[in-house]
């Protein structure tokens, strides 16, 4: 017999866990499935990188709700299975274990996976991607044995992996193909400044580095060989070039994808253009947006609220001030709005002084900032980003006024 | 070990806490939702923010780091008894406190 929900979510991270959530708070009276690959209650995922890496917290902490929740809430967790294929005319979920699912209305949450090598050596023992507890967990297994790690990416998954695993005492090397890391999210001088705290905690940094092979023996990576012929040593290869949504299901069944397949469309209450099916989280793009996936934490909460108000009948258009966090040892930093665009860039305070803003500008009004341990500029600089405000990029730069105080004089 | 906690509606709930997990945690594993805590408590946002109540005898509470000064500085509802639950660590020193959560930004 099939089962079936009044809302079925496919995906139990924060998109689908948060969906759940603002289901049962704005009233919701239907019946609620939570389906999720991972065989474990949702939980938070960018600890996998930072304090569930570190050792410093716990799974138990790291639970989006405590176990319990999810019955308390009658939301019917169904874990450890995937959804393969969408019906949208008989409005069916197929799983990888061949059940059915039927569903009144579909929110689709599953994410992206992450990115793997096809290089040669791919697939040798001690070649890891690092997006679920269970890939921390195997990877935690043998850290002790490992001493020589290579992170491929200089993105945020690898900067902050690499920062722990210094700090676990091991020689980690951060491949990045392009000339600099972070680069595809901030300008310059922010990744001017990660690279050279990096190297000064010993990281060895190289840029514009791709890689040709992994190597191995009796199985086992030993090294990781450049395209220029570089051969560094590996006995772990921590690979974090990004994600690939995981939407094959949904546009198989029609629902309309951005350009590239980059993501499935969504207007600003996360519908899709099939009837009654909404996507929320890493996997979408929305419409009349800046054409690209919001990897966030934040997003997938917004957009998860967003889902269950307009299903539960009292639906609130979403405007996203998109933010974001990094932390990489001793360095906090915030980022809010996108960067996309930008025509010029403000420094604002000192960078050899850790603690300094990188502000946005496009046609003179600030559209982003990243905020290295300066929370004061971040929750001040929020202000600026939402106002579109035009301000003097000189009075931006001059740390004796407060974002505070020209955000007033802005107004 | 217990501590109180009040959403915004004017409910009290009383809660057996557990030691060595921040307030924010405590109060958000007690089914309060109303508490979001969307950087999980990494000092980025402030969503975790509490009124606390006059303390009770023998409780005390950290003095606030420089960085969750600014941080709930930036709230329209700040007051004196601000703090942020996510950096207050539950145990004896706060038997008994009694929290209320502030709106929301």
């Amino acid at each position: 017999m099939t089962e079936h929900f009044d809302c079925l979510i496919v995906g139990a991270g924060h998109a689908g866990a948060e969906t759940a959530i603002a289901l049962r708070q704005s009233g919701f009276p239907g019946t609620i499935g939570l389906l999720g690959a991972e065989l474990v209650s949702p939980y938070e995922r960018p600890a996998i990188s930072k304090e569930y890496l570190a050792g410093t917290k716990d799974f138990e902490q790291l639970l989006l709700r405590p176990a319990q929740f999810w019955a308390e809430q009658q939301v019917t967790l169904r874990l450890g299975r995937r959804a393969t294929a969408v019906d949208p005319a008989a409005r069916t979920v197929t799983c990888d274990d061949h059940t059915t699912i039927g569903y009144t209305v579909l929110v689709w949450a599953a994410g992206g996976s992450a990115r793997t090598l096809s290089c040669p050596g791919h697939d040798l023992d001690g070649v890891r991607v690092l997006r679920t507890k269970a890939d921390c967990d195997q990877f935690l297994a043998v850290l002790p044995h490992s001493r020589h790690i290579a992170v491929i990416g200089g993105g945020f998954i690898g900067l902050e992996a690499a920062a722990v695993l210094r700090q676990h005492g091991k020689h980690v090397a951060v491949i990045e193909a392009l000339d600099r890391v972070l680069a595809r999210v901030t300008a310059e001088p922010v990744s001017r400044f990660f690279e050279a705290e990096h190297r000064s905690h010993g990281v060895e940094v190289h840029l514009g580095a791709r890689v040709a092979e992994v190597l191995g023996r009796d199985r086992a990576v030993n090294g990781v060989r450049f395209t220029d012929g570089t051969v560094i040593p590996a006995d772990q290869v921590i690979v974090g070039i990004g994600i690939e949504p995981a939407i094959e299901p949904l546009v198989a069944a029609g629902a309309q994808a951005a350009p590239g397949g980059t993501g499935v469309l969504v207007d600003d209450l996360c519908r899709t253009s099939l009837a009654d099916v909404y996507c929320v989280g890493d996997c979408t793009v929305m419409r009349g947006g800046p054409g690209i996936r919001i990897e966030s934490r934040h997003n997938a909460t917004e957009q998860a609220h967003t889902a269950g108000k307009a299903i539960s009948g009292a639906p609130r258009p979403l405007r996203l001030l998109p933010w974001f966090w990094s932390h990489q040892y001793d360095l906090r930093m915030q980022m809010v709005g996108l960067t996309i665009g930008y025509d010029r860039v403000v420094v604002r305070g000192d960078p050899g002084a850790r603690s300094f803003s990188l502000i946005y500008l496009n046609k003179g009004r600030v559209i982003a900032l990243d905020c290295i341990n300066t929370p004061r500029d971040y929750v001040q600089g929020r202000r600026l980003v939402e106002a579109g405000v035009r301000i003097d990029p000189a009075r931006l730069a001059d740390t004796r006024t407060s974002l505070k105080e020209l955000a007033a004089t802005a107004a | 070990m217990y501590f109180t906690v009040t959403t915004q509606h004017g409910v009290a709930h009383t809660v057996e806490g557990r030691a060595g997990m921040s307030l924010m945690q405590n109060i958000r594993n007690a089914g309060v939702d109303e508490l979001q805590a969307i950087c999980g408590g990494n000092l980025s946002c402030a969503t975790c923010h509490v009124y606390i109540d006059p303390l009770p005898d023998g409780a005390y509470l950290p003095p606030r780091s420089e960085d969750e000064e600014d941080l709930l500085d930036a709230s329209d509802h700040v007051r004196d008894n601000s703090r942020l639950s996510c950096q207050l660590i539950f145990g004896p020193q706060l038997d008994h406190v009694r929290v209320t959560i502030a709106p929301e930004d």
